[in-house]
């Protein structure tokens, strides 16, 4: 068990709603969430569809765990084609919605075609519907959220939704649940968007089984306890995500001003410290910390904006705590774009959980237009006369909003970095890969990260694998090719067990594996697991090639690799990509081309 | 020794490892749609409660039962519901103020809280110690502890 053995299928064109058994044979070889899903996408499209079109398959997933007392159980993925990239997307997400979707009896849902008008889905047990999304269409992820529940009197249901952004197209727009969680990459809220489906609304009552839920519950036991003892845990619970600001600040792997530097003077302003220190108001930015489903971390931040900021000293709605800065949202919002105000920071993060965009994304393309508006190629009618310089507070917030409501110069930052400086004339300064922006490490200065972006399936990404460890102790690019590739595979497999990544930082694969093993039929082995990570990579690589993608596109900006980095450890380091691809190639089993051979391929399974 | 829960909302991180705790015991599967304790979010998901049966001294539940299906549990003190004698007919939802007690439509029984025979689930299971079993006649222990040292200038000056 784990499995609730029953998907869902809804096809919007025709507004059906239909379940069917999960396919067990599957499960066992793709395990559930990310692996399970991808299988189900490469069965039931083209991967040359239009991600944009009818043709295109959404499918939410959850893992055999989620939904269980294994700590961090409430993720889910969301997987299809990605429109910012043309590859495969998968975004996962935690807070409460995935747990309640398998509560009501699904493992997985799959949504095809386009409805006629926009509609949102109703998920309770057995009763599932479309509906029509009148009063939503055209309002953000919070109005929708909060009108859901009204309209069903039910303030148990737990919505995923796509704001405006989603509805018209913005490439990076993400699917948001439970006000401020999100499955935030690739532009999945966008391919919810061109089906016309604003939300998902579940509300389950069924629960989940393990298979023997004694043993079950001795590794669950342990594996908390395990947690809880744990320094990195402690850290991440303490002071967030964001305790990596100032790790990379003194590193000098922080990508600043789109990638000109990898060091921001701003840090100490928008670090954790600076989270925790009073305000002019009397109060701190930080109000609390909060956890996703089942997770006994809690690393989300709860957060306050100074009621006197220009930001909202006129918008009372804002006067609320909400999601905080985490990592990503402090660098994408503070060092690539040299801003160092944590409220309009702050602010920005609320914008993109209401309007449902992914603030990396965001901020890359931002800074890329930065940096072509101080070049003088994009002028201040285009912007309404915002001033698109690094460094402006006012820049980020009004295009941030402006993006989310796709108004304005907003409706060309909606393009994602690489159409934007195309559209402008200089490709090069997108940072991105395969169409997806850079994550918060800079690849000259964490090697093995740089071959993570280069290969990652989605394009850029910073949670497919893991080498920072092998990154911190040694700035080139020897030796990074193995380690990339086994936490590729071991991430995949992680991925598709319904628990949140960040439980590595006090569990290997054995722990992975009691639970697994305890709560799924098929006796599961740390080796089975990793071998399940590896498939996964394979049929995702699959279905870019397929899509069309080829060696030149594992590959960095040139920024990268012929301008070195200007100052801290990797000082006159540039990225050594050329030369880890190819070693990375043969650990994979794949041709110089990249193309998994045939005895990979047959090794697999696949 | 009589013992509580015992709930402190501001260690709440909402994750519900309680509900899912108390779902496994009562029902042996990960339900919280059939938890006796229940996590409340306010502010924007901001705030996090916990919430549950607080095992009333004349408790209303028992004395609105019209066929005595809840009676006290002299070793632990919670009101219990005797699934062979309840009729399913709600009085007792009705009765209490607190909401605590709800209808399980599955069973036609109601449930409650029942401090799972004195040794609960939900305090077991929570991560941060937002909800805990202690002395019952000693809920405000460790509050008197916190403000106590306060009043020790010196102490607290260092």
């Amino acid at each position: 068990m784990g499995w609730q053995k029953q998907i869902l299928r809804v096809n919007l064109t025709k507004g059906t709603c239909k379940s069917e058994p999960l396919n067990m044979e599957w499960a066992e070889k793709y395990l559930g969430e990310r692996g399970l899903a991808t299988k189900y996408l490469w069965e039931n499209m083209s991967p040359k569809a239009d991600p944009m079109g009818p043709d295109n398959v959404l499918i939410f997933a959850t893992g055999p765990l989620t939904g269980t007392m294994s700590s961090t159980s409430g993720r889910y993925a969301v997987v299809t084609k990605g429109p910012l990239t043309g590859a495969i997307a998968c975004s996962n997400s935690g807070g409460k919605f995935g747990a309640e979707l398998k509560y009501a009896g699904y493992d997985l849902m799959i949504v095809e075609g386009r409805a006629p008008k926009p509609v949102y889905l109703l998920v309770q047990d057995d009763d599932v519907r479309l509906l029509p999304a009148d009063g939503i269409w055209g309002t953000t992820v919070w109005h929708t959220e909060e009108w859901i529940k009204a309209q069903h009197q039910d303030p148990q249901i737990k919505v995923a939704s796509i704001g405006v952004a989603g509805e018209r197209g913005v490439r990076f727009a993400c699917i948001v649940n439970d006000l401020h969680r999100a499955a935030g990459r690739s532009g999945v809220g966008a391919v919810m968007g061109s089906k016309n489906l604003k939300a998902v609304a579940a509300r389950g009552t069924r629960g989940v089984r393990v298979k023997d839920p004694k043993r079950f519950m001795q590794a669950v036991n342990e594996t908390k306890a395990l947690l809880a003892d744990n320094d990195g845990r402690r850290e991440l619970t303490e002071l967030g995500t964001n305790a990596m600001i100032d790790a990379m600040e003194e590193f000098g792997g922080l990508p600043t001003r789109n990638f000109q530097k990898v060091q921001f003077e701003g840090t100490p302003k928008i670090d954790p410290a600076a989270m925790w220190a009073r305000k002019p108001d009397g109060h701190r930015n930080m109000v609390t910390n909060k956890a996703c489903f089942g997770c006994t971390i809690a690393c989300g931040r709860i957060a306050h904006i100074d009621q006197h900021h220009f930001t909202i000293v006129n918008r009372k709605e804002y006067w609320h705590a909400s999601g905080g800065l985490e990592y990503e949202t402090a660098y994408a919002f503070g060092p690539v774009v040299a801003v160092d105000d944590i409220d309009a920071l702050t602010f920005a993060g609320y914008l993109m959980n209401e309007h449902g965009m992914d603030p990396i994304s965001f901020g890359v393309t931002l800074a890329a237009a930065m940096e072509l508006y101080e070049m003088g190629l994009i002028t201040d009618k285009e912007t309404d006369g915002v001033a698109l310089n690094f460094g402006n507070p006012e820049a980020l917030t009004v295009m941030a909003e402006k993006t989310g409501k796709y108004e304005g110069f907003g409706k060309v930052l909606g393009l994602g970095s690489k159409l934007l400086c195309e559209k402008y004339g200089h490709p090069e300064l997108s940072m991105s890969v395969k169409g997806q922006e850079f994550a918060g490490y800079d690849s000259r200065a964490l090697q093995g990260m740089g071959l993570g972006y280069a290969t990652s399936n989605r394009g850029a990404c910073h949670l497919k694998h893991d080498v920072f460890a092998e990154d911190m102790e040694d700035q080139t690019g020897k030796g990074k090719a193995k380690p990339c590739k086994d936490s590729q595979d071991r991430i995949a497999m992680i991925d598709s067990t319904g628990l949140c990544l960040f439980t590595t930082a006090a569990w290997g694969v054995d722990e992975f594996c009691k639970q697994i093993d305890a709560a799924c039929e098929g006796d599961w082995t740390p080796e089975r697991l990793v071998e399940t990570g590896e498939r996964i990579w394979n049929l995702e690589r699959l279905f870019n090639l397929e899509a069309g993608f080829t060696r030149k596109d594992d590959d960095l900006p040139a920024r990268l690799k012929t301008d070195p980095a200007p100052s801290g450890t990797a000082k006159g380091k540039v990225s050594e990509i050329d030369k880890m691809i190819p070693e990375y190639y043969k650990l994979r089993g794949w041709t110089p081309e990249g193309q998994p051979t045939n005895e990979t391929l047959s090794r697999l399974g696949l | 020794m009589l013992k509580s829960l015992l709930i402190d909302p501001e260690k709440c991180t909402s994750c519900l490892q309680c509900e899912m705790a108390c779902s496994l015991e009562h029902e042996g599967v990960f339900n919280p749609a059939k938890s006796r304790i229940k996590i409340f979010e306010f502010e924007h998901g901001a705030r996090a409660i916990p919430y549950t049966c607080t095992q009333c001294a004349e408790a209303w539940c028992m004395h609105a039962c019209p066929v005595e299906a809840i009676t006290k549990n002299p070793a632990t003190g919670a009101m219990e519901v005797s699934d062979a004698i309840c009729v399913g007919c709600k009085v007792c939802t009705i009765a209490c103020p607190f909401g605590t007690v709800n209808y399980n439509h599955d069973t036609g029984k109601v449930i409650k809280c029942d401090l799972c025979g004195g040794d609960p689930e939900c305090a077991k299971a929570c991560p941060t110690d937002a909800i805990t079993y202690v002395d019952a006649n000693w809920t405000g222990y460790e509050r008197m502890k916190k403000w106590a040292v306060t009043t020790n200038a010196e102490a607290s000056a260092g």
